[in-house]
């Protein structure tokens, strides 16, 4: 096996190989077992386990798979980490759900670990055709996911509108793909960049750069092309919105990070002025459409925008601080997020989940405890000191003041302090309005995931090292 | 009249404007999105393997075929969530896939 592994150059990927054999293992003994989603759901969680300990485990340093496929830093490794935490997490949160709605089908884990190992080829892509095989393989995962409660219209719709979508951005994205295979000669990142450092970089390239940035920018679902978001989050059912909003964002922004960083490096200021614009309308729209919203699910896609939009300006400033700030933030609004949505997967009554924001009325009075880590997690996501969401935001507009982009980072300042109204509005409502119908007791496995992220949330003001230098040495590895 | 690498690269190029237009210009059918999807795909494909050939290049092929792949099954992929869409609503006219805004 071993010796199999070394023929192929794929030892350095085994990772990604034992997710994918093990996820279509998982499928085989589903199909031929009846009532297995219980099982298939903990044999899901404990394969991410696995394979977490295998990117762990894995030899140090910068290792190749494939003869220069893939690539295994330390950007990688941490980014795979997440990755996976965020799947295992959104499989958790969605047992009790999918129980109670009666879709409980031993497909979703699966999907799920079919996605993830795209996302890890994703992370680790180092060519046009890992990134786009990566990219792929999870998008198509995630259409039939997003529609997996099929027999309600909602869901079917949003599946229909992200496959329309999706399939769109894919298509931009190679056309962009295969000017710059045009234009450079190359599709592996390293041969990319010399080609370009060697030679003038000519107008054919520059437009297949734009085009690779509007599919990926879709992928983080930034401004122009965020359509999508709040329909795919408020159709699909919670715990795969959950899902979409934490790990595939994570991956597709350490593809960003990457497919700008590796390749492009000496033509730093052609793109750094598109992503300062699409972070700039992230920033904005996030700020100013989440204000009007009423149902939870969409008022946290336009927060999710928002995010992104901040993300970005770190990697906008293209420098090894912007990157510092970019992993920082990812793994910080990963856990936020993952806590709010199980704060949101808590809002349930006798008769079924409910999604306005105007049912958490009065929530202090009827359940304390889910009012308070709410309200953490909103004024962590507005960015309040001293909560986690503080420093993500700090980081990001430290890196983008040092590298010279001040306005930049005012404008992210500004768009913050607009977005803290709906954030607060919450709040205010939470905490001030008179109560309507309480909600059932929260399930077990979703107060542990609202409280541990809550708790990491407030005390990450105590212990902001250890994850500053793990993410100061993720980054020393692109550059 | 020689045929050029920049032939090559108009021809793909007017695939792929048909292509995304028919995406946004076209209220009647989703099944004519999956054909524009596809089209944008073939598009592209002519655009690896004429540069393949110009560049005397292999990559370009190999990608070519990968793309072959995946436009398959993201066609098998779209269809089968076209007919769940289809059972629920009675429909896929585009105009129709309006329950949530946007």
């Amino acid at each position: 096996m071993m010796s199999l592994l070394d023929h192929i150059q794929g030892a350095a990927a085994l990772p990604e190989i034992f997710l994918a054999v093990a996820a279509m293992a998982l499928l085989m003994f589903g199909v031929f077992r009846d009532k297995s989603a219980d099982i298939v759901n903990i044999a899901a969680i404990i394969v991410l386990g696995i394979t977490v300990a295998l990117v762990l485990g894995g030899a140090g340093g910068r290792q190749e798979a494939f003869g220069g496929v893939l690539v295994i830093d330390t950007f990688a490794r941490f980014m795979k980490v997440l990755t996976l935490f965020g799947s295992a997490v959104a499989i958790v949160l969605s047992v009790n759900f999918m129980k109670a709605e009666k879709i409980e089908r031993f497909e979703y884990p699966i999907l799920i670990l079919l996605a993830t190992t795209g996302m890890m080829i994703m992370i680790s892509a180092n060519g046009l055709i890992a990134l786009y095989m990566g990219l792929e393989l999870q998008s198509l995962a995630l259409y039939v996911v997003a529609a997996i409660d099929r027999d309600k219209a909602k869901s079917s719709e949003a599946g229909l509108k992200y496959f329309v979508l999706g399939a769109l951005s894919s298509g931009m994205l190679l056309y962009g793909a295969s000017l710059i295979y045009g234009f450079t000669g190359h599709v592996g990142f390293a041969e990319i960049a010399q080609s370009i450092k060697a030679g003038e970089p000519g107008l054919g390239l520059t437009f297949g750069l734009v085009f690779l940035i509007a599919g990926l920018a879709f992928k983080v679902s930034a401004v122009p092309f965020h359509m999508w978001t709040p329909d795919v989050y408020e159709g699909a059912p919670t715990p795969v919105a959950a899902f979409f909003a934490a790990a595939p964002k994570i991956a597709a922004m350490a593809l960003f990070v990457r497919a700008m960083l590796a390749p492009f490096p000496s033509i730093l200021p052609d793109w750094q002025q598109i992503l300062v614009f699409i972070s700039i309308a992230s920033m904005l729209l996030g700020a100013f459409a989440a204000i009007g919203q009423t149902n939870i699910k969409r008022l946290l896609a336009y927060s999710s925008i928002g995010h992104m939009g901040y993300a970005l300006i770190g990697l906008a400033a293209g420098s090894p601080e912007g990157v510092k700030s970019v992993v920082i933030y990812m793994t910080i609004y990963l856990i936020m997020t993952l806590g709010t949505f199980a704060c949101v997967l808590a809002m349930r009554r006798k008769d079924g989940q409910v999604e306005n924001i105007s049912d958490l009325a009065g929530l202090a009075r009827t359940n304390g405890l889910h009012a308070f880590f709410l309200a953490v997690f909103m004024f962590s996501l507005a960015g309040i000191p001293p909560l986690a969401g503080f420093f993500a935001k700090y980081f990001i507009f430290m890196a983008a003041i040092k590298a010279n982009m001040i306005t930049l980072a005012v404008i992210g300042v500004l768009a913050s302090v607009v977005g803290a109204v709906y954030y607060i509005r919450i709040i205010k409502l939470m905490y001030f309005d008179e109560p309507v119908e309480r909600f059932e007791p929260m399930v077990t496995e979703v107060k542990a995931v609202a409280v541990l992220s809550g708790l990491f949330v407030i005390f990450f003001v105590l212990f902001p090292q250890p994850l500053s230098a793990l993410a100061e040495a993720a980054a020393a590895s692109l550059f | 009249m020689t045929i050029t690498l920049g032939h090559f690269l108009t021809v793909a190029a007017i695939l792929f404007t048909i292509g995304v237009f028919g995406i946004f210009l076209n209220r009647k059918n989703v099944i004519i999105i999956l054909m524009s999807v596809e089209l944008m795909l073939l598009a592209v494909n002519i655009n690896f393997v004429a540069f393949s050939a110009y560049l005397n290049d292999l990559m370009g092929q190999v990608f070519a075929l990968f793309v072959l792949t995946v436009a398959a099954a993201e066609a098998a992929i779209g269809l089968a969530i076209l007919v769940v869409y289809f059972r629920n609503r009675g429909t896929i006219a585009v105009e129709d896939i309006n329950l949530m805004k946007g």
